[in-house]
C-alpha cells in the first residue's frame, strides 16, 4: 500500500516542476531510477524508445511505464494520474484567475531563466543516458559497447540530413533493433 | 444539449487526439486543430493557439494542460477533468499492453540484442532534440551563462533539480528587474 502512494506522490512532484513538457520529465526520472529501486537506467533507456514509438504524449506514456516497472497496472495508473493533477490544478487556476497569464511579466521574465536551465538539465541527463547505454560497466570499470556506439553515431549523421529528418522514429527504432539482431550486439 | 453528452464529447475528442498523434507536445498541434477548430468548432484557432501557448509555459505535459484548459473552456472544471482523463486513456492502456509484453519476453536472447541496437538510436535521438532545445533556448549571454552553469551542477553535484528549477526562475525575474532598472537609469 505505501508503494502507491510514495509512486503518485513522486510523480506528482515530477508534474509540479517538469516544466516544457516530455523531455523536460527526463531528469526527474532519472533521479527516480537512482533513488529508488523501481527501474534501472537501462530500463528508462528502453522506456524513452517505448514512448516515442507509441502514440500519445512522451511524458504520460514514461509515466505510465515507469509506474508498471514498479507496481504493474496499477502502478501504471497511479504514476500517470500523479502526473497529471498539477496540470489540472494549475490550468484551472490559470483558468480562472490569470486570463492573461502567458503576457505576465513576470512569468515571461521566469521562462527567461527556466527554458536554459531546462536546456541543460535534459543534456545531463542524456549525458548520463549516453553514458549508461553505449559502455558496459562491469566492476567499475567503462568498457565501450562498440555496437551500439556505432548505431549511435550512424543515426546521428542520418538525423543532420533534412530529407530524413521527418520519418517517425518508429521506423528508426525499428532498424536499430534489426542491425542488434543481426550483428549480436 | 445534455451535460452528459458533452461530456462524453469532451472525452472522446481528447481520447482520439491522445490516440493518434505520436511524439506529444508540438506535434499534437495539427491533431488538435482538426479536432477541435475545424470539427467541433468548440474554439477559434487563435483561442486554441492561447491555449497552447499557457499549456508549454506551465509545469506538467504540455497535451495534458492543454487538454484541461479547453475542457474547463467548454464545461469548467469537470470538463477540464473530463478531457484530460481522454487523454490519458490511450497511452495507460497502449503502454500497460507493451510493458506486459516485454515483460515476459524480457529474458529472451533475441530481445536483449535488439534492445541494444534500440539504445544506440534512443542516445542518436536524444542529442538531436537537446540540440534543437538549445537552439531555441540559449537566445543571449544570460541564458548561455544559465545553461552552462546548470550543466555544470549537475554534472559536478547532487543538487535537487526541483531547486535548480526554482531558482533559475528566479534569477530570470531577477535579471529582468535589473535590466528593466538599468534602462531607466540612462534615460
Amino acid at each position: 500500500m505505501e508503494i502507491v502512494w510514495e509512486l503518485f506522490w513522486e510523480f506528482f512532484k515530477i508534474g509540479l516542476f517538469a516544466v516544457g513538457g516530455g523531455p523536460a520529465t527526463l531528469p526527474f526520472l532519472m533521479d527516480l531510477a537512482q533513488k529508488k529501486p523501481w527501474y534501472t537506467m537501462g530500463q528508462l533507456t528502453d522506456m524513452i524508445a517505448i514512448s516515442e514509438s507509441t502514440p500519445g504524449p512522451l511524458g504520460l506514456n514514461m509515466s505510465t511505464y515507469a509506474g508498471y516497472q514498479a507496481l504493474g497496472i496499477r502502478g501504471g495508473l497511479v504514476s500517470s494520474l500523479g502526473l497529471v493533477l498539477p496540470s489540472v490544478i494549475i490550468i484551472v487556476l490559470i483558468a480562472k484567475f490569470l486570463e492573461n497569464f502567458n503576457e505576465n511579466p513576470y512569468v515571461k521574465a521566469a521562462f527567461k531563466g527556466i527554458r536554459p536551465a531546462v536546456t541543460a538539465l535534459i543534456a545531463a541527463a542524456v549525458l548520463r543516458l549516453c553514458r549508461v547505454s553505449l559502455f558496459a560497466e562491469a566492476e567499475g570499470v567503462l568498457s565501450p559497447a562498440v555496437g551500439s556506439m556505432i548505431v549511435a553515431v550512424v543515426m546521428f549523421g542520418v538525423l543532420q540530413i533534412k530529407q530524413l529528418n521527418r520519418f517517425h522514429p518508429a521506423l528508426w527504432f525499428l532498424i536499430g533493433a534489426l542491425a542488434g539482431v543481426i550483428f549480436q550486439m | 444539449m445534455s451535460d452528459w453528452k458533452i461530456y462524453g464529447q469532451l472525452y472522446w475528442a481528447f481520447l482520439r487526439i491522445g490516440g493518434l498523434t505520436f511524439g506529444g507536445g508540438l506535434s499534437m498541434l495539427p491533431m488538435l486543430k482538426y479536432e477541435l477548430v475545424e470539427k467541433k468548432q468548440w474554439l477559434t484557432e487563435e483561442e486554441l493557439l492561447d491555449c497552447y501557448a499557457i499549456g508549454q509555459c506551465t509545469p506538467g505535459i504540455i497535451a495534458v494542460n492543454t487538454a484541461t484548459f479547453v475542457g474547463y473552456k467548454k464545461k469548467g472544471v469537470a470538463g477540464g477533468i473530463v478531457s484530460t482523463l481522454g487523454m490519458v486513456t490511450p497511452s495507460l492502456i497502449i503502454i500497460t499492453l507493451i510493458a506486459a509484453c516485454l515483460e515476459n519476453f524480457m529474458s529472451n536472447p533475441w530481445l536483449q540484442h535488439a534492445l541494444m541496437g534500440v539504445r544506440g538510436i534512443v542516445c542518436a535521438l536524444m542529442i538531436n532534440t537537446v540540440i534543437n532545445l538549445a537552439g531555441k533556448s540559449l537566445v543571449d549571454v544570460f541564458t548561455c551563462v544559465i545553461c552552462a552553469a546548470v550543466l555544470a551542477i549537475c554534472l559536478l553535484t547532487d543538487l535537487p533539480t526541483i531547486l535548480i528549477v526554482v531558482v533559475s526562475a528566479l534569477l530570470g525575474i531577477l535579471f529582468e528587474r535589473l535590466k528593466k532598472r538599468g534602462k531607466g537609469g540612462k534615460t
